[in-house]
């Protein structure tokens, strides 16, 4: 048998958090109980080990692993522990369910990113908590990656987690009038997993297992299920542009300050991808944002690839109109280093 | 859901720091508020309490009970009155909770019911 690539692995373990992250969101949506969905959907993974290896794979693996999960789910809410302790409005959950067709699964992961994202979980737990529950990780897999012990994550997840059902956070895309707010707390929170990674990037030998990959793959699900906003697609293009130059920063384990990357490194293929998201956001002609912005400083950057030179201009430019629409320390502060190295402002 | 809105504001009414226009003002408010929450069919119960100085707190103390004058916590801002609503989500709750007059002078908590008494038990 031929050795499975990295490259193979990755794009089923990839499928297999889709998935995942589909069920979960469907079965928790209408009940706000992840836990229980969580548990069902286990027993149903674990319950194909067994059928699968008997039977073969069904037709449609993902219906199978539905309706099995929703009928442990139904099992739970009939038995008498659970009755006491649930209301009307979870019983009607079940039925929900009935009514969703298993060939045409909706997609309820974006619901499920809005609820983690949530402005009543707090703001340090959202980004595991979507990366628990949306990609299917484990508590010991985020812990590391946050530099915290595996039981302190795990306790934060279980607390996030009874508190969406307990406080009643919805699993819903917020109307016109609250999506500007609630979306920049989904993009923040998908932002933390980018940046968490960003340091140990290219010392990881995989990147296609690092965060970072999975970061992009979060922002461009969320720009593709709403379609028409700037900012999600912004925020694609921006982690796609950083992204391709993480095989400059380490040239034979030396760390290689930016302004020294060698361009004929950087990653094209994730130019072109992080390009076409900035022109799509772009194109949806609404006063930049925050994200809009930073995408357009790492496009700046990224052409020096092409033309040999950074267009210090054009990044001074870009950076003030940054510092107005978020001004924190780090935007003025790349702002003045910009302004000195294109000869605007004296150091 | 069963939620409880409690308001917490200092108060001003009480220390005698509003004037005549003012109260009227609060108290049209506050009647638009309740009007408007029940007009949705949202609205379970309302109650705008006596000023906290009017309140005596109980504490049991060995075998006995001792009776204090004034409130449990002594702060600026205090429970001045609570809504119990029944509405989908929080989401609901919270757009209610930032419509209550008093929004605008203190911080108004949300939190869910975890049981309610009808009738003859609790559901």
């Amino acid at each position: 048998m031929k050795p499975v690539s990295d490259e193979v692995r990755a794009a089923a373990d990839r499928a297999a958090r889709t998935s995942y992250g589909r069920l979960l969101a469907l079965l928790a949506a209408p009940t706000r109980d992840i836990p229980l969905a969580e548990d069902s959907l286990a027993d149903a993974f674990e319950q194909a080990l067994h059928t699968w290896a008997e039977h073969g794979i069904p037709n449609n693996p993902e219906a199978w692993l539905l309706t099995v999960a929703r009928n442990r789910q139904r099992d739970v809410f009939k038995s008498a522990a659970h009755r006491t302790s649930t209301d009307l409005e979870e019983g009607s959950a079940v039925t929900d369910l009935d009514a969703i067709d298993p060939d045409a699964i909706p997609d309820k992961r974006l619901e499920l990113l809005f609820a983690c994202a949530h402005p009543a979980i707090a703001p340090e737990v959202r980004t595991p908590l979507m990366l628990h529950t949306v990609l299917g990780f484990e508590a010991a897999q985020i812990a590391e990656a946050f530099g915290v012990p595996a039981v302190t994550m795990a306790q934060r997840l279980v607390r996030a987690k009874k508190r969406i059902r307990t406080a009643g956070i919805p699993f819903t895309i917020p109307g016109r009038a609250d999506m500007p707010s609630r979306l920049a707390f989904v993009l923040e929170a998908i932002y933390g997993a980018y940046t968490i990674d960003w340091e140990s990037l290219s010392a990881d030998p995989d990147p296609l297992e690092s965060l970072a990959a999975e970061s992009l793959y979060l922002a461009v699900t969320v720009a593709a299920l709403l379609e028409i906003e700037p900012e999600a697609w912004a925020l694609a293009a921006l982690i796609a542009l950083s992204s391709s130059r993480a095989p400059a920063r380490y040239v034979d384990g030396v760390f290689v300050p930016f302004d020294a990357h060698d361009p004929a490194r950087w990653d094209p293929a994730l130019i072109v991808e992080g390009e076409a998201y900035l022109r799509r956001a772009h194109g949806l002609g609404m006063p930049r944002g925050r994200f809009q912005l930073e995408a357009a400083i790492q496009s700046v950057h990224c052409d020096r690839r092409r033309t040999g030179v950074t267009d210090r201009t054009a990044l001074a430019a870009l950076y003030r109109a940054l510092v107005e629409v978020a001004p924190t320390a780090g935007a003025r502060q790349a702002l003045a280093a910009v302004e000195v190295a294109a000869g605007l402002r004296r150091e | 859901m069963r939620y409880t809105i409690l308001l917490h504001y200092p108060e001003l009414m009480a220390a005698g720091e509003l004037d005549e226009a003012a109260i009227e003002q609060g108290q049209a408010a506050f009647h638009r508020y309740a009007a408007d929450l029940s007009a949705a069919g949202v609205l379970i119960s309302a109650e705008v309490l006596a000023p906290s100085s009017s309140t005596t707190t109980v504490t049991a103390i060995d075998d006995d009970f001792r009776i204090q004058d004034g409130p449990f916590a002594d702060t600026k801002e205090q429970l001045g009155g609570t809504f119990v609503i029944d509405v989908a989500d929080l989401d609901a709750a919270l757009a209610w909770a930032k419509q209550a007059p008093s929004a605008q002078w203190g911080p108004t908590e949300v939190r869910p019911g975890a049981t309610h008494w009808a009738g003859d038990s609790w559901v």
